[in-house]
């Protein structure tokens, strides 16, 4: 009776002791399922789903603040992806949000209107405008990602969305016409 | 002497329609007045131009030069004058326009003076055949255009078995490897010769469908005592696609390529019979890779033949050449039935990949139905050459579901259309699986954007907060020394320190008053005048409206 305790005492401090130093050992720093929400997100940093950008997007969708319909640059693709992520079920695209983008799109700065205050600088969440105080501006065309959040700060209205030119490299193939998969019945109809 | 041979999944036996267009030899095209370069003639990134309009090129000049490792330089194929470098119609089956050069030809086919040749090649590097191979601008010839020089470079610890010459070109129409052979054999014997020492190859074998007796004979004839030692020409059986590099790599040796690796993994290096007379073309005689064969065909020509076309040579010159019934071309295609695309502009220029320009009349694309629901008869699995499921591949390229698309290994298909060939629904299957290869890379580029912009953003968000606690620390930082100096005046009260600061202002504001700074260095003279004019305006004062009279 005695041993049988003994012995189960003993395996019960070993065990904890083991889980104990694998709670500390592998402890996994933030959420996981906010990166790979993250990774998901389309990173243009545009703030259409209210929040300050795509991490903090994901956050709150980890924690339930969030539905996963809010991402107008990511569209049906990434409303997809999330639904598969956390088993839930695909949404259409909440329209206070905005409306999902045809094409992509870049802007531009009109260098001969632009006044060179620096405004639109600071609104881009990932540097892709070029330029100093009371100097001319441009838009570094690669790394724009098309989230128009310079476009409100401009003073003289010079930045201009246009679409992102689309060479052979980035062509891509139409789906075929699936409208045109429809049964031949006019020999049936001549049958009968 | 029957050497074993092996059979490929699937395939379909094809009318060939090849006899009209073999029975004239191959003529030089002659030279247009214009001809129009693209500077991307291959896979690979695009050639940078290297020349300005308005100059003067020689024949075989570089007129692109490649900025990267996948790429091939650009030639100038006559002697001209560049008239322009703009955007033009090119053989692309999207129909956009892409930078071509323009070049104005002189009729003079002048040569660039200096070229090398190397006619003892055996006694050249590998490594300086590949740079003469890439220099020439040589690429795969077949119809994919990937630069050859890569394809001979086995990459460290990696040996190459057998050297394969694919002489197949199974693809009903086409005919210009054929002749080739027939006209060419000893370039492309010496071709091979040449690429066997660059890749340190042991032996070559060289594929030809059994319906090509002549290509076959004229290649047996050709061949020395010396190369027969380690050149075998095999004949194949007529199926398409046996023209597939891994259809013909099974075919010849029963192995087959894994999924996502090269023939290079298997110890094979296969290379198209263009190619080689092309190789031979550069390294013997110094010729880059300015032309081609082109086979001009279809309903719609009253002349079938083979040309050998000038790159840049509008397709629509070409046609020409061969009497083409032009009001009864209903579509232009380049390259075979199977896997060629439409053509919409006729002024497309030739490029280093046009094997074959193929006319079609109104009646022969006539019979092309709507397409219809899938039965699941199962028919395109049985022709699958690469042993895969059509049925499922289509479906999920419908659905968008681009993993499972991924899953069913849509990137090991060849588009070779047999499946879209014997689909009794005419469901245009291929189109399906180009469309989700195509959103796939798509999707790639996307989340390398993505991932790109998230780094940006990040380091921004780091850059801001690092700024944030800087200034936070000089903030600190003043306000302690602040705190310091005043520590220092302590017995001083507030008041008097304005007070002194006060007192400051007024002593400078004086000092100011008396002396104006252009008063230095003055003659007495001058010194006397200014005294009696502060006089007459202390007198004066006032009346100020005086003063300006008496002055």
């Amino acid at each position: 009776m005695l041993e049988a305790i003994l012995v189960l005492a003993i395996l019960a401090i070993i065990f904890g002791l083991l889980l104990g130093f694998a709670a500390v050992r592998f402890k996994v720093e933030g959420d996981p399922v906010v990166d790979q929400i993250d990774a998901m997100l389309p990173q243009t940093q545009c703030g259409q789903c209210t929040y300050a950008g795509c991490r903090p997007y994901a956050e709150a969708i980890a924690n339930g603040e969030a539905d996963i319909n809010q991402c107008p640059p990511g569209g049906e693709t990434v409303i997809i992806a999330l639904a598969d992520l956390l088993g839930r079920d695909p949404k259409p695209l909440n329209a206070e949000h905005g409306e999902a983008k045809e094409e992509k799109t870049v802007v531009v700065i009109d260098e001969q209107v632009c006044i060179g205050c620096t405004l639109c600088i600071q609104a881009c969440p990932v540097d892709a405008i070029l330029g100093a105080a009371k100097q001319m501006h441009t838009v570094i065309k690669d790394e724009c990602t098309g989230c128009n959040l310079c476009i409100p700060p401009c003073p003289v209205d010079c930045i201009h969305i246009v679409p992102l030119e689309t060479g052979l490299k980035e062509w891509k193939w139409p789906l075929p016409d699936t409208s045109m998969v429809k049964p031949d019945t006019s020999n049936i109809e001549e049958q009968a | 002497m029957a050497r074993k041979l092996w059979h490929f999944h699937g395939g379909l036996k094809l009318e060939g329609h090849k006899h009209a267009s073999m029975v004239d030899a191959v003529e030089a095209a002659p030279i247009p007045s214009q001809l129009t370069i693209p500077i991307q003639q291959h896979i690979g990134a695009p050639a940078e131009p290297i020349v300005s309009i308005g100059d003067k090129v020689k024949k075989g000049q570089v007129i692109a030069e490649m900025q990267a490792t996948v790429s091939a330089p650009v030639h100038a194929p006559t002697s001209g004058t560049i008239s322009a470098i703009e955007d033009h119609p090119v053989p692309h089956p999207s129909g956009l326009p892409n930078t071509c050069i323009v070049l104005d030809t002189d009729d003079q086919d002048e040569w660039l003076e200096g070229r090398k040749t190397h006619s003892q090649f055996h006694l050249l590097d590998p490594e300086e055949l590949r740079i003469l191979i890439r220099n020439a601008g040589i690429v795969g010839l077949g119809g994919a255009g990937f630069p050859s020089y890569l394809k001979l470079q086995p990459g460290q610890g990696k040996l190459v078995d057998t050297f394969i010459l694919n002489g197949a070109e199974c693809e009903p129409w086409i005919t210009c490897d054929a002749l080739l052979m027939q006209q060419r054999a000893r370039d492309i014997l010496d071709g091979l010769s040449i690429m066997r020492h660059a890749v340190q190859a042991g032996k070559c074998l060289i594929g030809i469908e059994d319906n090509k007796a002549d290509a076959i004979q004229a290649l047996s004839d050709a061949l020395t005592e010396d190369e027969k030692q380690y050149i075998e020409i095999v004949t194949v059986p007529t199926l398409y696609p046996t023209g597939g590099e891994k259809q013909l790599i099974k075919v010849l040796t029963g192995m087959e390529i894994p999924s996502h690796k090269l023939p290079i993994d298997i110890g094979v290096v296969c290379h198209n019979v263009g190619t080689a007379a092309a190789v031979a073309d550069a390294v013997i005689r110094g010729i880059p890779l300015i032309s081609r064969y082109v086979t001009v065909t279809g309903t719609a020509i009253d002349k079938p033949r083979n040309l050998h076309a000038l790159f840049g040579t509008p397709m629509d010159f070409l046609l020409q050449q061969c009497d083409v019934q032009r009001d009864a071309v209903a579509r232009l295609v380049m390259g075979g039935p199977m896997m060629g695309f439409e053509i919409n502009n006729l002024q497309t220029p030739v490029i280093k990949t046009t094997n074959c320009l193929l006319t079609m009349q109104q009646n022969d694309i006539a019979d092309e139905q709507t397409a219809l629901p899938c039965i699941r008869c199962g028919e395109c699995a049985r022709v699958c050459p690469s042993q895969l499921l059509p049925q499922q591949l289509y479906w999920w390229s419908k659905a968008k579901d681009f993993d499972k698309v991924q899953d069913y290994k849509v990137f090991d298909c060849i588009e070779c259309g047999c499946c879209s060939y014997v689909c009794p629904s005419h469901i245009p299957l291929v189109q399906y699986y180009r469309f989700a290869k195509t959103e796939i890379w798509q999707q790639e580029r996307d989340k390398q954007k993505s991932d790109h912009a998230r780094q940006r953003h990040e380091f921004r968000q780091h850059r801001m907060e690092l700024k944030k606690q800087e200034d936070e620390e000089r903030r600190r930082k003043k306000k302690e020394l602040l705190k310091k100096t005043q520590g220092d005046k302590k017995d001083d009260t507030k008041k008097s320190a304005i007070e002194e600061a006060m007192a400051r202002v007024q002593a400078k504001k004086q000092q100011q008053n008396i002396e104006s700074k252009n008063m230095d260095n003055l003659t007495n003279a001058q010194r006397k005048q200014i005294e009696e004019a502060d006089a007459r305006r202390e007198r004066m004062k006032p009346d100020d409206s005086q003063e300006d009279t008496n002055s």
